[in-house]
């Protein structure tokens, strides 16, 4: 049985703006019926480009049609500009929270909205574009490494579990998943392999200096230490000198000093400037 | 509970089923009271010996054993902790005793206790072979005929599946099997209690059966090996059931599988007419009252409490969502309600398109149903039917 929230039932048993509005200024359709779901979204807009009504229909799970119900709430009243800004995290965030391996009916109707918003400006649908510019990896489920790459870069994710709850793909026959693993090593590393030039650091402001050492800290260094049950929390920037506390068992740890050395501050220095230095307190 | 009796209404029997109460009192005592090890020298652990011995005969007579043993001992049942392990047991004793043979024959629609073995032994440098099904789930038996040869140490089909309730001529293909000194073994865990058996004149080797789907506890289950037929034991250590599965005996399971066994026995007559006749009711009145929807599986050869009706061009979990709303328990072969994306494999292996699997739910009875039950979801299920269609982008009332 999943696990959902009580927002989650209450939108699949009692979802908003379910139909088709006629006449619609946009529609948005995604998936399709192999696939297992499939969001078919129709929008009205006034003359200053506001949404004032939303449909849907939907064919998929308890989540997908809540997921479709959230979406059509969040979006009415918002002008095209605003809509284009919402993504599958404000859908989650509506419904307090979904299951992982339901992410995907909140990605679904994030590309509902993008497709309709592109169907109005009479582009191609962000799909399309998706199977043109991209190579199909995953063959089940037809997610480009496009797709892919948006979604892992957009939710943060490093794992090709992730990247199935999110897209489905390798959720099938899982021929692609290395595919998807070197399409997501690639990623990462070419994100490492870009780091700030020292100068650049040097003509930050502090409080921009200090949200790009929390950056690291958080993506970089937190998943490591925490492999082994441990974090540490950024406390305060001086000059150059960095410094943090450390949390869970690196606190008690013997080798804290050399964890400190070796992996936060190497880390920093690679990744940020080579002037950084990291003091434990 | 939002029905009228104020209590699960349960269709979920090929899940697992309810312990019987007249099995619930019959392995009590053995819990708090009787609590002795049947190893044990002394007489308050030895006297549990007997109960257990009575157990097999009791699953030796559902599955139509022979007694004839000069001694009076049953020695074909060997009791085990569930499905998955006689499987296991059976493909593995299967290979061990003739290491020359490296080929493993089975269906494409077989439980994954089966499936799932056989591909880690394909890893392991087996030759695994799947013979394929048609669109009612009947399988290849040429594709098969042609599939086993002298290479071949095995060959596992189920008796029964647990999806669509198709029976599989078994008796048949373990004489393909024997043509070419293949074993037989069979999954018979659907099967058991549901349908007459008689392994006395039978030609299968191995049969696997699990207590929780006959209205016995969960964790008890039995494996068949004919007499004369070579066996390896799984689980090595002490010397229970004649030193064929190590381990302390699950007691008061083995038990609850004895007198469960005995009660299927009595009631197979009913499951074949009064059930039967539940499950024909269900799907009569079902297509009388819903358009689109479609009865998988093989008509002529069906369990009598099975049926897996897929309703067009919407999703398995969102009227498992809505039935349960009722307390109404029922399946899905759909992917949404498992967590795997895609529809189950039987479906898959079946060819039934997406338009149908997708929305595919499975309604198993057992004898504890009653056309009340029946009558109360054949009520509510027109309208769950026609409310997630309309929300469909595919439905269409014209």
């Amino acid at each position: 049985m999943w696990d959902y929230t009580d927002k989650v039932m209450d939108h699949f048993l009692h979802p908003r703006n379910v139909g088709e509005i006629e006449n619609p200024d946009a529609i948005g359709e995604v998936g399709n019926i192999s696939c297992g779901d499939a969001l078919k979204l129709t929008l009205k807009l006034d003359e200053d480009g506001r949404i004032v009504d939303a449909k849907f229909k939907t064919f998929g799970c308890a989540s997908a049609i809540a997921s479709s119900s959230a979406l059509t709430e969040i979006i009415k009243g918002l002008t095209l500009e605003e809509a284009a800004k919402i993504t599958n995290r404000d859908i989650v965030e509506m419904l307090g929270q979904l299951p992982e391996e339901k992410v995907h009916c909140s990605v679904m109707g994030m590309e509902a909205l993008q497709a309709a918003i592109a169907n109005y400006k009479g582009e191609t649908t962000v799909d399309e574009e998706d199977d043109h510019e991209g190579r199909i990896i995953c063959h089940c489920f037809g997610v480009t490494d496009h797709k892919i790459r948006k979604v892992a870069k957009e939710n943060n994710l490093h794992t090709v579990e992730e990247i199935t709850n999110y897209t489905k793909a390798g959720g099938g026959c899982g021929m692609c998943i290395e595919d998807i693993q070197e399409i997501l090593d690639q990623l990462w590393s070419d994100k490492k392999e870009t780091p700030a030039t020292d100068d650049d650091f040097k003509n930050l402001s502090t409080v921009q200096k200090i949200l790009r050492i929390q950056q690291v800290l958080e993506t970089e260094v937190k998943p490591m230490l925490e492999k082994d049950g441990g974090s540490l929390e950024f406390v305060d920037l001086e000059g150059t000198l960095v410094k943090v506390r450390m949390k869970g068992r690196c606190s008690s740890c013997p080798s804290s000093g050399v964890t400190l050395k070796y992996v936060v501050q190497d880390k920093l220095r690679e990744l940020i400037s080579p002037d950084l230095t990291v003091e434990g307190i | 509970m939002n029905n009228p009796f104020n209590r699960p209404i349960y269709f979920d029997n090929n899940a697992t089923t309810a312990c019987a109460p007249e099995v619930f009192e019959a392995l009590k005592p053995f819990f708090c009271n009787r609590y002795g090890n049947p190893s044990s020298i002394h007489n308050f652990g030895g006297f549990v010996m007997p109960e257990i011995e009575k157990a097999r005969w009791q699953v030796a007579e559902l599955l139509g054993c022979d007694n004839s043993d000069p001694n009076g001992r049953c020695t074909e049942i060997i009791f085990n902790s569930c499905g998955t392990e006689s499987d296991s047991t059976a493909i593995r004793s299967a290979l061990k005793i003739n290491p020359s043979r490296r080929k493993l024959v089975v269906s494409k629609i077989e439980h994954p206790a089966v499936l799932n073995f056989a591909h880690e032994l394909a890893k392991h440098g087996f030759q695994v072979v799947e013979v394929p099904v048609d669109a009612k789930g009947r399988l290849d038996m040429d594709f098969l005929t042609d599939a086993v040869d002298h290479e071949t140490a095995l060959v596992s089909v189920m008796w029964a599946n647990n999806e669509t309730g198709n029976i599989y001529p078994v008796e048949e293909i373990a004489e393909i099997s024997h043509r070419f000194g293949a074993l037989f073994h069979t999954d018979a865990v659907q099967a058991v209690g549901k349908i007459p058996m008689n392994m006395k004149d039978s030609k299968i080797d191995m049969l696997s059966l699990s207590g929780h789907k006959l209205h016995a506890p969960k964790g008890v289950g039995a494996l068949f090996v004919r007499r004369g037929v070579r066996f390896r034991p799984f689980l090595i250590g002490g010397h229970q059931e004649r030193g064929r599965r190590g381990g302390t005996e699950n007691v008061t399971g083995i038990i609850g599988l004895g007198k469960a066994a005995e009660l299927a026995k009595s009631y197979i007559e009913i499951e074949n007419s009064e059930v039967k006749a539940l499950r024909d009711y269900l799907e009569t009145e079902m297509q009388k009252r819903i358009p689109k929807i479609r009865i998988n599986g093989d008509p002529e050869n069906r369990l009598p409490n099975t049926s897996l009706i897929s309703y067009e061009f919407i999703e398995g979990e969102s009227i498992l969502m809505l039935l349960d709303q009722y307390g109404i328990c029922a399946s899905s072969g759909s992917a949404c309600t498992t967590g795997s994306l895609e529809p189950s494999h039987v479906l898959r292996a079946m060819g039934v398109p997406y338009t149908a699997a997708h929305g595919a739910v499975r309604f198993s009875l057992s004898r504890y149903n009653t056309r009340q039950e029946i009558d109360f979801l054949l009520e509510v299920i027109p309208e769950i039917i026609a409310k997630l269609r309309s929300y469909s982008p595919y439905w269409n009332d014209k």
